[in-house]
């Protein structure tokens, strides 16, 4: 039993001088940036990808001789994506000096944790909380994000149908969460100004035998185009329905209906649909080599927003670097002035802090296959 | 105006109420014989649309007609439910058939899972494209808008196989053995009838009935997987209820009360509501009518 304490204190006394001779050695030229998220518990899996992605591309920087000569050191903080453990993570992190942080990964975390960062001017990039208000309400100045927020294919949905010119619109969703969560983003963004009137605003059920009713009902409303909200088996009934009818309307949809099957099951009824969906990324070459270094160094394929995250570790040392300056002002001015090419293809920020080129894009069905328009 | 959308909700509530009454019949004639709610009613509907789909893909292949697809395909649906249906009784409800009737209800639901599950596996549980196999008919073409083909094709064959089966049951003697045995099963019995065999064509009817609606509706709505006739059959259940379960005129009638009911709160009120019109209408009916419309007033023997 002495023996092993003897053993303990000289370990104990070797951890501790290595560790501070580390920590001198590295006072002279380190840039501490922090990642913040679930690494343990229920959400690891949202979190621990995150933290490979800051690692390889950290790596990368430090194998390439740093930033101007400034090694990145890492501080990675577990929040476990609880609000009550995220604010005591930011003050730990504010306290070990980090002058960036990228995270943290769910949304309530990243707003517990958002007012300790403004308070010490440290700005934050979350590769995943997609909250609409943490950009749009413009309390946190000091947030960035590299995802569309939940409202964004709304956005894209209704400026695309006001650059075609519609008119009238009829708002159909399932019901569900998902399809009645879109349809009432853009509802609200269709009442918030005069170019487009809503005709109509139903939830429609799902896996009823039948939808003329509704059909004829769209019919009477005088719509020049449907925006539907859900999933694909009740779009293409609807638009089935509606095509054996004569009935010509512009069909615009979400992700849930941009999905192959949906033109499985509608074939040639299916042709001239619009659906949102995010932006490919599948042939960006930054893309395809971060995967093959995730595979490479973990054995495995990157986990939850893998890319978003190595896209907003790139975005974040590309500002350092051409910022040449570790303060609050210039590191969030080069972030909102500059684009960096990241596996998500060209980004930057805009005075919000959303990111400008992520998100989603149209696609129609041309040929029996969804092509996206530019 | 106004008129042609009133008339326009009428034709849709009426397409719906028929595929409502094509399944309710054989939930209410199998109650009406046997005092059992066949809760996997709806399977054979939806097993009934998957032959169909089977067969005309594989006749497909051979470049046949699609009318006469759709001709062979709706027969071998119709024969193949029919042999499901009549397997079902022998397997699930016959051996109970002197058990307490909830064992029989248990049964049925343990049934309508097995069913589902087993086309689950068998064949997916992705949605799968229900050919449009019948032409557009011309006469139709000016009042498109209004009336489909495929709806008029529904309101058609549903009458045609109302009024065979009003013949059968009136007219004939599996008709008449099939009243007696409704009436009273053990004094049938003891007049030579094979209730066996008039439960059998009991069982084999509803699921002809049903596995028409399964073709005519996969046909409207151009999709099916092994799930949709949960809900269908729920709606059918309701209209047979709502008609008085047991009688065939109430449940046609039933069927139709609900499938306008249906239409009109969508047309105008909202689509949001729609089923829970479908069960205010039940309530409503069933408080003033416990019976249901037409339902015959039992003395409960306890």
């Amino acid at each position: 039993m002495k023996k092993f304490t003897k053993l303990f204190i000289v370990a104990l006394a070797f951890i501790a001088a290595v560790s501070l001779t580390s920590c001198k050695e590295k006072e002279a030229g380190t840039i501490k940036i922090g990642v913040a998220g679930p690494h343990s518990g229920d959400l690891a899996s949202y979190g621990i990808p995150t933290v490979r992605a800051a690692e390889l591309v950290v790596e990368k920087i430090n194998a390439a001789g740093g930033i101007n000569g400034s090694m990145i050191e890492l501080l990675v903080e577990d929040d476990v994506c609880k609000p009550e453990i995220a604010a005591n993570t930011a003050a730990k992190m504010v306290g070990d000096g980090v002058v960036a942080v990228i995270g943290h990964i769910c949304s309530g975390a990243t707003k517990a944790a958002m007012g300790t960062y403004m308070d010490s001017e440290i700005p934050a990039i979350s590769p995943s909380a997609t909250n609409p208000p943490l950009t749009q309400s413009g309390d946190y100045p000091n947030f960035f994000r590299t995802i569309a927020p939940d409202d964004a294919q709304a956005l894209v949905e209704v400026e695309f149908a006001y650059a075609q010119g519609y008119k009238k619109i009829a708002v159909l969703h399932d019901k569900g969460d998902y399809g009645k969560g879109f349809a009432e983003f853009c509802k609200i963004l269709l009442e918030s100004d005069t170019k487009a009137e809503i005709v109509l605003y139903e939830g429609i059920t799902p896996g009823a035998v039948d939808y003329t009713a509704i059909i004829n009902k769209i019919a009477s409303s005088g719509a020049d185009a449907i925006i539907f909200g859900g999933y694909h088996p009740e779009a293409s009934k609807l638009i089935t329905q509606m095509k054996k009818k004569d009935m010509n309307l512009a069909f615009l949809s979400d992700d849930g209906v941009k999905d192959d099957t949906f033109i499985k099951v509608a074939s040639k009824y299916a042709e001239g649909v619009y659906a949102t969906g995010p932006i490919d990324t599948t042939s960006n070459p930054l893309a395809i080599a971060a995967v093959e270094a995730h595979q490479a160094k973990y054995g495995e394929a990157p986990g939850a927003f893998f890319l978003n995250a190595y896209s907003a570790a790139l975005a974040l040392v590309n500002a350092i670097d051409v910022a040449d300056s570790v303060e609050y002002a210039d590191i969030t001015n080069a972030l909102r002035s500059n684009y960096v090419d990241t596996p998500l293809g060209s980004i930057s920020f805009d005075e919000k802090g959303d990111a400008i080129g992520v998100g989603f894009a149209i696609y129609q069905v041309q040929n029996g296959v969804y092509v996206e328009l530019k | 105006m106004e008129f042609n959308f009133f008339f326009q909700y009428l034709l849709s509530g009426l397409t719906r109420g028929s595929i409502y009454a094509l399944i309710a019949l054989g939930y209410t004639m199998v109650y009406g014989i046997v005092k059992l709610i066949n809760f996997a009613h709806g399977e054979i509907y939806m097993i009934g649309a998957f032959t169909a789909l089977i067969v005309s893909g594989v006749l497909g292949m051979y470049g046949i007609d699609p009318v006469v697809t759709f001709m062979i395909a709706i027969t071998a649906a119709v024969v193949y439910s029919a042999a499901y249906g009549v397997t079902l009784e022998k397997i699930a409800y016959a051996p109970l058939r002197k058990a307490p009737r909830l064992s029989a209800l248990i049964s049925a639901i343990g049934m309508s899972m097995f069913l589902q599950n087993y086309v689950l596996l068998a064949q997916t549980s992705d949605f799968l494209p229900f050919p449009d196999l019948l032409p557009e008919f011309k006469f139709l073409e000016p009042i498109k808008s209004i009336l489909s083909t495929n709806q008029f094709l529904i309101l058609v064959t549903t009458a045609v196989v109302m009024v065979l089966l009003t013949f059968l049951i009136k007219f004939t003697r599996t008709g008449k053995a099939m009243r007696a045995t409704a009436q009273d099963r053990e004094m049938a019995q003891l007049v030579g009838i094979n209730i066996n065999r008039v439960i059998s064509i009991t069982f084999v009817i509803g699921s002809a009935t049903a596995a028409i609606g399964g073709v005519l509706i996969s046909s409207q709505i151009g999709q099916i997987n092994f799930y949709i006739g949960f809900i269908v059959g729920i709606k059918a259940f309701v209209a047979a209820v709502l008609g008085g379960i047991g009688s065939i005129p109430g449940a046609v009638l039933g069927s139709f009360v609900l499938g306008i009911t249906e239409s009109f709160g969508t047309g105008y009120i909202s689509s949001d509501y729609e089923d829970a019109f479908a069960f205010i209408i039940l309530i409503v009916i069933l408080i003033f009518k416990p019976s249901g419309l037409l339902g015959r007033k039992t003395t409960e023997k306890v």
